[in-house]
Formats: C-alpha cells, structure tokens, sequence
C-alpha cells in the first residue's frame, strides 16, 4: 500500500486570486518527496491541494489534475471524505482531539471507516500505530489518559499515529516540525525514515537542513513578489537540487542567498 | 544619562492598577452581597410559614403538603420545555454555525435573537389565547391513543390550558437564550481540530462529532442550565396559559402549578401567614435554582482533564 501522485497543470484559486499556478510534479511512491521555498510561495496551499483539505478555505478551488495511481482526485462524482481516508496529513501544529484519550485519538479515523471492531483488534491496532510512531515506549502505561498531556513533540507523533492508523496510501505534513523543539524533531525525522518503507511521504519544510536530511526528491516553489502566483521552479533528487541545481533562483535559495 | 534606581516606580500606572483592582473587588463584594441579602430575607420571612403549625398552613396539611405538587409542576414544566428546546436549539446553532450559507446563518441568528426580545406576557398571551385552542385536537388524540400512558391519560383538556402547552410556550421562551449560547461555543470550536477531524476522512457529520460537539460539552451544558433557570422562574406566561389546579401525572388534563405562577397569582391578595408562606416557596425555588447550578458545574467539571483547557 502506497501509491503515487501525479499532478498535471494545477492551478490554485482564492476567489479570482491566483495563488498557485502551472504546477506539473510527479510523486513517487513510498518515498519522500519535500516541498521548499519562501514564506507565502503557496507550497502548503499546493500541498492541501493534495487532499482536497484547500476545500475547508472558503472560496479555495483548484483547475487542473491530481492523478493518484493514474484515479483523478477532482474527477466528477469523487467524494473528497474518500480522498482524505487515503491520503492522511499531519498539520504544523500538534492537533490530537483534547477530549480524547491517547488511545481513543488513535482509533479516532478508524472508527470513522470501520464497522465494529473487537477491543482485542483495537488494541493490536492502537499498539501498532503507536509503535509506528515510535511512541508506544512513552505512552503504553498511560493510554487512557488525554493526548493534551503530552508533550509538543509527543502529540505531534500521537498525530502521525493517528493518521497511519487508518492505513492510508500517502502521508502528506504541513510543516510538522515547525512548533517543536531539537529533540522532538530529530524524532519526528527518525520517524519519517521508517514511514517511507511503507508509505508515501510529502513534506513542507521551511527548514532546508531538515529537506536535506529527510528527502529524496525535493521541490522548490518560489514567488516573483507580493500578490503574484506561486511557482513550481524546480524538482530533482535532492542531492541534485542541493548541490548542483539547474535554476539560479534555486542555487541561490538553497545557498542562503535569498529567504 | 540618567539611571532609574530599581525602587522608583512610575506613580500613575501603579494608581491605575490599584483602582482597577479596587473596583473589581467591590463589584465581586457586591454580587455576593446581594445574593446573601436575597436569601436573608428569604429565610427570615419563610420562617413564620415553616414553623406554623400544620392547620394555619393553605390546604391545612402544613407546609410540605403545600409545597410539593408545585415543586413537582414546576420541575414538570421545565423538564418539558427543555426536552423541546435543548434538540431543536443544538440542531439550529448547528446549522447557522457549520452548514448554513453565511448570509443565511447571520439573518437567521438575528430572527433567533429576536425570540428573546418578546416580552413574556405576550408568549403567554399567544399560548392562551392560540396555542392552547390549536392543540388541543392534539391532546384529544394523544387521550384516545396513547391514553394508556399515565401522562397522556384522558380526558384530555378542551380547553387547552394543561402543563403540556405550558412547558411548549416555555420552550420557545427557552431556545433563543440555548441557541445563542451553543452558536457562539460552536464558532469557537479550534479550526485545528476540525482540519484534524476531516483529514481523517470524517464527514461534516463526523467531524461534529469528533471535535465540535466535545468541544462544545461544557458549553452545552451551562446553556441548557441557563435555559433551564428561565424556564424555572418563569412566570407570566405559565400564569396566564395554565389552568391550574392539583398534581395530576397526566400531562393534557387541567392541573398541576408552578411555584412562580403560583406565588403571581396569590400575592395581590396574600397577607400574614400567606405571606410567609408563598415567601417560602420562593425559597424553595431558589434552592432548587442553586441546586441546578451547582449540579451543572459538577457535570462540567468532572471532564476537566478531557476539557482541552490545559
């Protein structure tokens, strides 16, 4: 499980207000793909475009193809509450439901989807996406309480247990590491090793150490000034991107020159 | 270059702060003042009716025997209009807060709010004079049918005027202060939490369920115990809707009172003992106000640890 995202000639609209524009990018699947780029270059806009999650924005739409293994993510009669049990997200800032439990947040999307469920499979599942998550160690002892108790960095990777939880087929993390510390989030970058075994990962990072570390391909978005569209510059693998990029702007974005 | 020695202070500021505070504290003084003086004098003139003896009593049987069919009548009442409001009052905020067209929700907030601006003898005008000839097809109906139930026991009221149309007038006393209320908790609810619910592929429905209604718990609460306060000490319109009489269990036959009309409808004409006696059953209802309140706030509080307030 784990399937690839094409995306063709996608144009993203706040009302008349053109916010992304002309982004053609192919993602692989069960690899990690990162988006880089300045602040308001639109790539978390873009990356929420992945899972129809722009549609929660009033007057957000989109023109243009998201192909998930070859299915149109816009075609007509696709249910977008379809579309995000396959593809999960984890946002910028830890959300794990305050009047829940720990064990409960994880469970949280499965008992959307499914019909019953043993409290023997619950278990086996809640302990798996934990493990996951690489939080079962911390929590095991304390599932019953509420996930608000935790820490930052903690609830972030409750977050990221929730969200394999329902098994979906990519991952996609707005900035996931952006409100927590050093510590929690080499451990939130451990954690994205492993998830690529198995799933497929996008990830908007503001910091380029962390795209350096975490990414195989990487993709650079940039913005020509205020109140003009995001662009899609270039993506590559990302030592290529890194080290020896094709666009000026790109060198001279990853060198620290600019943003 | 001039320095500030770390014992100056700037004079005006710290004014400032101490006149606030001051205020602040008397405005606390002053509530808790006011609330003592209430059940002072409460107290104090009950006590005549509560220490005489049973004869003195209206109906002769002492004071208990007077006041509990109308604590029963009023609870009766209450509990009506909030089993009709408290749904219909969620349902609605719900739809101006999540799933009404914006212009729609504001223009149907107002129209809610507006139900609150009625004066409270105009409901009871409406339900005496409308409701109650309206519905009373209804509660014949109810007799005819479902008459085995002991509060839909016939014969039903030809007129109307039962404890029934009582608590529906009161219910829509009831919704726009439970309204109102659960739409602005709701409008609170984190955007975060809803972004995490749909993400999960929950729909407008589950997402609810997951994160607005939990959020919302406390909130719900607190509006329904403030509905629930209005519909206790409600007056007029109970007064002029219900004919009443003894407790009966069944809701459609004339019968039962509440203490508020109760006390309106005696007090013109009230002196020595009856004074003291209806001044009583005020006490009773502010007790049993207070008690409402205070099982609320246990109701909330119990979930303090799941309130995502920490």
């Amino acid at each position: 499980m784990s399937k690839r995202i094409d995306v063709k000639d996608l144009n993203v609209y706040y009302g008349k207000f053109l916010a992304v524009e002309d982004v053609n990018i192919n993602i692989e699947a069960k690899s990690v793909t990162a988006f880089i780029g300045p602040s308001g270059c639109g790539k978390s806009t873009f990356l929420r475009t992945l899972n129809r999650m722009h549609e929660v924005i009033p007057g957000a739409r989109v023109e243009g193809e998201v192909l998930l293994d070859g299915d149109n993510l816009y075609g007509p009669g696709v249910d977008p509450v379809t579309v995000r049990s396959q593809i999960g997200m984890v946002f910028q800032r830890p959300n794990p439901f305050p009047t829940m439990s720990i064990r409960d947040n994880v469970l949280a999307g499965v008992k959307l989807n499914n019909q019953k469920m043993s409290k023997g499979e619950a278990d086996a599942l809640v302990e798996r996406s934990l493990q996951g998550a690489n939080l079962w160690n911390e929590v095991k002892d304390r599932l019953a309480k509420p996930g608000s108790g935790l820490s930052g960095g903690q609830q972030q990777r409750l977050c990221i247990a929730r969200a394999i939880a329902v098994e979906p087929q990519v991952i996609l993390m707005d900035e996931p590491c952006s409100a927590l510390d050093p510590i929690s989030t080499l451990a939130i970058e451990d954690l994205i090793n492993d998830l690529k075994d198995q799933y497929t990962v996008v990830i908007v990072t503001h910091n380029m150490q962390q795209a350096a570390r975490v990414s195989d391909r990487t993709a650079f978005f940039n913005i020509a000034g205020t109140g003009k569209p995001g662009k899609l510059i270039e993506v590559g693998e990302t030592h290529t991107i890194f080290s020896n990029p094709t666009q000026k702007a790109t060198e001279d974005y990853v060198s620290g020159r600019f943003g | 270059m001039t320095t500030t020695s770390l014992t100056q202070s700037r004079g005006a500021g710290r004014a400032g702060d101490k006149v606030f505070s001051g205020a602040a504290l008397a405005a606390g003084c002053l509530i808790l003042a006011v609330l003592f003086g209430v059940a002072l004098f409460l107290v104090i003139q009950a006590i005549p009716a509560l220490v005489a003896s049973p004869d003195q009593i209206q109906g002769g049987e002492g004071f208990f025997a007077y006041i509990w069919p109308i604590v029963i009548g009023t609870l009766i009442a209450a509990v009506i209009a909030l089993v009709i409001a408290t749904p219909v009052a969620i349902g609605v905020a719900l739809f101006i807060s999540h799933f009404a067209p914006r212009g729609l929700a504001s223009g149907l907030g107002y129209v809610i709010d507006l139900l609150a601006a009625i004066p409270s003898v105009v409901y009871g005008a409406w339900g005496a004079a409308f409701l109650a000839k309206e519905i009373s097809p209804a509660y014949e109906w109810l007799a005819a049918n479902m008459g085995w139930l002991p509060i839909f026991q016939g014969p039903a009221s030809a007129t109307g005027k039962t404890i029934l149309t009582a608590g529906i007038v009161l219910s829509v006393m009831v919704l726009p202060i439970i309204t109102s209320l659960s739409r602005e908790i709701f409008l609170q609810t984190p955007k975060l939490h809803e972004e995490a619910a749909l993400a999960l592929g929950a729909t407008r429905w589950e997402m609810i369920k997951m994160a607005v209604l939990p959020f919302a718990r406390p909130g719900i609460v607190s509006a329904v115990m403030l509905g629930l306060g209005r519909a206790l000490g409600e007056t007029m319109a109970v007064a002029l809707v219900l004919s009443s009489g003894a407790l009966t269990a069944s809701l459609i036959q004339s019968g039962n009172q509440t203490i508020a009309a109760e006390i309106a409808l005696n007090f013109p004409e009230a002196s020595g003992l009856k004074v003291s006696t209806l001044i009583a059953a005020g006490l009773v209802l502010f007790v049993i106000t207070l008690g409402v309140n205070m099982i609320a706030r246990w109701i909330i509080s119990r979930h303090k640890e799941f309130s995502g307030a920490n």
